[in-house]
C-alpha cells in the first residue's frame, strides 16, 4: 500500500526520533508543589474555584468560567492550597495560578460516568468540559467546542502523524495505549455524528500501525490510514488533504467539508475522562534533544515544574542551545524552566547548537526553496519581506491569512531569514490594523 | 543547572544544514568541467581570464562595500561565481584589462548598484558581458580555433554544414571559452540538478523553445543547441536564481521565453548570437512573470457547500 499525502509543498526534514520512539513511557512521581496555571488553552482564563488553605483532591475542579470558548483547570495532586498567584509560564509570560502542596496521597476526585454508548452526544461534550480537555497536541482548543461542529459532519480523523522531529509522546501512546485510543475515536465519532474514523499514522511508526490495526479489528467504521514521512503532514489541512481528499476553503474549519481533526493524546484523554471519570490532570510529554542526558517519553502531573522534568532525564550536558516546549518547527523557546507543564505541552527538546544549525542571516537570494515547499502554496519570500517592512494589506492580498505557521520555509531557507516569524508578526500587524480601522468607523 | 542561560529565539529551532554560500561554492564546483575542458582547449588563455574575471569580480565587490561602509560579503562566494562565469563566456583571446573592465562592471553596475546580493535585477555576468560586446565588439567576436591561436569563424557563423557533431560535442570548436563543450556543461548541468541548485523548468524550457523554434524556422536543432553560448546559458546562465522568477509556472514561461528571444535573434537579428540579451530582456520581465504565475493558494478558489 503506497502512503497517502497531500500533493503540494512538504519537505523531508530529519525527524531525529531514535532517542525516544521505542522508549516505553515511563511515570515521573509528582513534585511536592503543583504550579496549575488558570489558562492552559486558547480562550478565557479561568477564575479560581478555591481559596488559599483549602483542601483539594486530585482532579477536583479548581479553576473555570462561564466565558464559551475555555476549559477548567483541575487539581493534579492532592493536598492544600498554598497560594493563589501570578507564575511565570513557559513562554516567559506570566498567568494566575493556582500552588497546591502535595500530601503524597493522591486522593482522588472521581467523576460520575456512564457507558459510552449510554451517552447522549450532548452528555459527552459536557463530560469533555468538565475534564477540561483541550487539543494536547499543542494548540490547545477546548476539546468540547470541537465536538459541536457547526457544519454536519461525516468523517473523524484521528491525527497520528506526529510529524514534528523528536516527538514520541503520541508514538509510544498508540503503541501502549491503542484501545483507549480506538475507543477515545468512537466516542469522539459518537459526539460528532461521524460514522466514520480515520486514524492517520506516518509511515515511520509501524509498531504504531500494527498496535492500532489490532484493535481496530474488523470494525467496518474505523481504518488506519498509513502517511507518507512528510512535514507538515500532521497538519491539520494537510491531513485531510491526505486522508480523504477534501480541500478546506480559506478561513474555514475542517467541519466545512466534513470532518473533525482530533489529536492521538487527546482521544485518549476523552476515553480516560468519559469511562474513568479522571480529568485532564496528567499527561505525556517527550523530553529529548542532543542536550539531554536520558532522553525519554514521561508521564508527568500538569504543573509539574519543566526543571524537575529534565532533571527526571539526567538534565542536560553542557550548555544547550535552546530549549523548545513542543516540535522544534513550532514550539515556542523555554524562557523559564521554573515554568510547569500544561495541557497542551507535547515536547521538551533542549538542542544542542549542532542541532539548530545557526548560521548568520543573508539576502534573499530568491532561491524559491520557500515556495517549493510552502504546503499552502504561499510565496513566503514575499510574504516575509511585506511583513517585515510593514505592509500588511498587501501581504494579506497574497495570502498572508493563509499561513499555517507550519515554519517549513525558515527551515528551507539557506539564508537563514526568519520568514515564518516575520509572517506571524504581519499576521498581526494586520489584525491589528483592521481592528483599528473598524474602530475608527 | 539553576544558572542554566536560555536563549530565546523563535521557531523553527532546526534548519536545513543548506546555506547560500553552500549553494555558491556549489555551482564553483559544478563551473569545474567547463574550466577544465576550456584549459584542455585553449590552454594559458583560459588560465588567464578564469583567474583575472574571478579576482576582479571580489576585488570590485570588496572595494565597492568598502567605499559605502557595508559589511563585506565577498566570502559568501556570488562575486567569484559571477566574475568565473563571465570569464568562461569571453572569447579566449580578449585581453587581459578587457576581462577585468568586465568584472568591475559586472559586479559594480550589474550588482552592487542595486543594492548587492539578492537585489539585482539583471544577471550579473551578462550586464559584464553585454557591456564587453557593447564597448568592444571586435575582441569579443573574434575566436581562436582550439590548440592554436588562428582566428577562426564560430560554428554557429559557419553554419551547420561545416561543423562535425563530435567536435561540437566534446567540444574541439572556436568559441567562448566554456561554451563550446557540450559534454563539459552537461556535466555541469547534472551536478547542480542533482544538488538542487537548477530547477530543470528553466532549463528544459530555453533547450525546448529553441528547439521548436529552430525547427518552425528551418534549420538544425541540435546544431543550434550545441553550438554557441545556449547550452552553457541555459544551464549556467539563465538559472540565476536572483535574477530568474520563483513561482515553478514562472520558471517555465522564463525559459521558453529564453529560447524563443535566443532563437529570433539569431535567425533574424543583425547579431549571430542572442544569448545575453534574451536573457537580459527575460530577466527584466521576471518580476512581472513573479506576480502573474503566483502558485494557487490550499483552500482559496474552493467552493464546497
Amino acid at each position: 500500500m503506497i502512503a497517502k499525502t497531500f500533493p503540494r509543498g512538504g519537505s523531508e526534514i530529519p525527524h531525529r526520533k531514535e532517542a525516544t520512539e521505542h522508549k516505553p513511557i515511563v511515570t515521573l512521581a509528582p513534585p511536592q508543589f503543583v504550579v496549575i496555571p488558570l489558562r492552559q488553552h486558547i480562550g478565557a482564563p479561568c477564575k479560581p474555584l478555591v481559596a488559599v488553605g483549602d483542601y483539594v483532591k486530585m482532579g477536583q475542579k479548581i479553576g473555570d468560567t462561564d466565558q464559551f470558548v475555555s476549559a477548567p483547570v483541575h487539581a493534579s495532586v492532592s493536598g492544600t492550597v498554598t497560594a493563589i498567584e501570578e507564575r511565570v509560564l513557559l513562554n516567559g509570560s506570566k498567568c494566575l495560578a493556582v500552588v497546591i502542596e502535595n500530601d503524597g496521597k493522591d486522593e482522588r476526585h472521581v467523576y460520575p460516568t456512564k457507558p459510552v454508548d449510554k451517552m447522549s452526544a450532548e452528555s459527552i461534550r459536557q463530560a469533555v468540559r468538565e475534564a477540561g480537555i483541550v487539543g494536547m497536541g499543542g494548540a490547545g482548543f477546548p476539546t468540547h467546542i470541537k465536538l459541536n461542529p457547526p457544519k454536519p459532519v461525516d468523517t473523524v480523523i484521528i491525527n497520528g502523524a506526529e510529524c514534528e522531529p523528536y516527538l514520541t509522546c503520541d508514538h509510544r501512546l498508540m503503541v501502549e495505549q491503542a484501545e483507549a485510543l480506538v475507543e477515545g475515536t468512537k466516542a469522539i465519532m459518537k459526539a460528532v455524528g461521524a460514522e466514520r474514523g480515520i486514524l492517520g499514522i506516518e509511515a515511520n511508526k509501524p509498531d504504531a500501525i500494527e498496535a492500532v490495526r489490532d484493535m481496530i479489528g474488523d470494525a467496518p467504521s474505523l481504518s488506519v490510514t498509513v502517511l507518507q514521512v512528510r512535514y507538515p503532514q500532521g497538519a491539520e489541512k494537510q491531513l485531510i488533504k491526505a486522508a480523504v481528499n477534501r480541500e478546506v476553503p480559506s478561513g474555514k474549519l475542517p467541519a466545512e467539508v466534513g470532518c473533525v481533526v482530533s489529536n492521538v493524546h487527546t482521544a485518549i484523554s476523552i476515553y480516560e475522562a468519559l469511562t474513568k471519570g479522571i480529568a485532564s490532570y496528567e499527561r505525556v510529554v517527550t523530553v529529548s534533544g542532543g542536550a539531554v542526558v536520558d532522553p525519554r517519553n514521561v508521564r508527568v502531573r500538569i504543573g509539574t515544574p519543566l526543571q524537575a522534568l529534565l532533571d527526571f532525564c539526567g538534565g542536560t550536558l553542557g550548555e544547550p542551545a535552546v530549549i523548545v516546549g513542543g516540535g522544534p518547527m513550532t514550539g515556542p523557546p523555554v524562557a523559564s524552566l521554573e515554568a510547569p507543564v500544561v495541557k497542551n505541552l507535547s515536547g521538551i527538546l533542549a538542542l544542542t547548537a549542532e542541532e539548530v544549525g545557526f548560521d548568520e542571516n543573508r539576502p534573499c537570494i530568491r532561491c524559491a526553496r520557500c515556495v517549493n515547499v510552502c504546503p499552502m502554496g504561499l510565496t513566503p519570500n514575499m510574504l516575509g519581506a511585506l511583513s517585515h517592512h510593514g505592509r500588511f494589506s498587501q501581504a494579506a492580498s497574497i495570502g498572508l491569512m493563509d499561513c499555517i505557521e507550519c515554519g517549513l520555509c525558515s527551515f528551507a531557507c539557506p539564508s537563514k531569514r526568519a520568514l515564518v516569524t516575520w509572517i506571524k508578526e504581519g499576521k498581526a500587524g494586520w489584525q491589528a490594523e483592521r481592528a483599528a480601522a473598524q474602530a475608527a468607523k | 543547572m539553576e544558572n542554566l542561560r536560555l536563549i530565546v529565539t523563535p521557531s523553527p529551532h532546526v534548519r536545513d544544514k543548506d546555506t547560500t554560500p553552500n549553494i555558491m561554492f556549489a555551482v564553483l564546483i559544478s563551473l569545474i568541467p567547463v574550466a577544465a575542458a576550456s584549459l584542455y582547449f585553449f590552454g594559458f588563455n583560459a588560465l588567464r581570464l578564469i583567474l583575472l574575471g574571478g579576482a576582479a569580480a571580489v576585488a570590485t565587490e570588496a572595494i565597492f562595500q568598502k567605499v559605502r561602509g557595508r559589511q563585506i560579503t565577498i566570502s559568501d562566494g556570488s562575486a567569484l561565481v559571477t566574475g568565473v562565469l563571465l570569464a568562461l563566456s569571453v572569447p579566449p583571446t580578449l585581453p587581459s584589462w578587457m576581462i577585468i573592465v568586465g568584472s568591475v562592471v559586472a559586479i559594480a553596475i550589474g550588482k552592487q548598484v542595486f543594492g548587492g546580493l539578492g537585489h539585482n535585477i539583471f544577471n550579473p555576468a551578462l550586464v559584464g558581458r553585454a557591456f564587453l560586446v557593447a564597448s568592444f565588439a571586435q575582441p569579443m567576436t573574434t575566436w581562436t580555433g582550439p590548440f592554436d591561436t588562428v582566428t577562426r569563424a564560430t560554428p554557429l557563423v559557419v553554419g551547420a554544414a561545416r561543423s562535425s557533431l563530435p567536435d561540437l560535442f566534446f567540444g574541439s570548436v572556436p568559441g567562448s571559452l566554456g561554451e563550446t563543450s557540450v559534454l563539459a556543461i552537461l556535466l555541469g548541468g547534472i551536478y547542480l540538478f542533482y544538488k538542487g541548485i537548477i530547477d530543470y523548468r528553466i532549463t528544459l524550457g530555453v533547450l525546448g523553445s529553441a528547439a521548436v523554434m529552430s525547427f518552425l524556422t528551418g534549420a538544425n536543432p541540435v546544431f543550434e543547441l550545441f553550438s554557441g553560448s545556449l547550452l552553457f546559458a541555459a544551464v549556467f546562465m539563465a538559472t540565476d536564481m536572483v535574477t530568474s522568477p520563483y513561482t515553478p509556472k514562472g520558471r517555465w514561461i522564463f525559459g521558453i521565453g529564453v529560447g524563443f528571444l535566443i532563437m529570433l535573434i539569431r535567425t533574424w537579428g543583425s547579431l549571430p548570437e542572442g544569448v545575453t540579451y534574451a536573457i537580459l530582456i527575460m530577466n527584466a520581465v521576471t518580476p512581472l512573470i513573479n506576480r502573474w504565475t503566483r502558485p494557487r493558494i490550499y483552500g482559496q478558489g474552493v467552493h464546497k457547500s
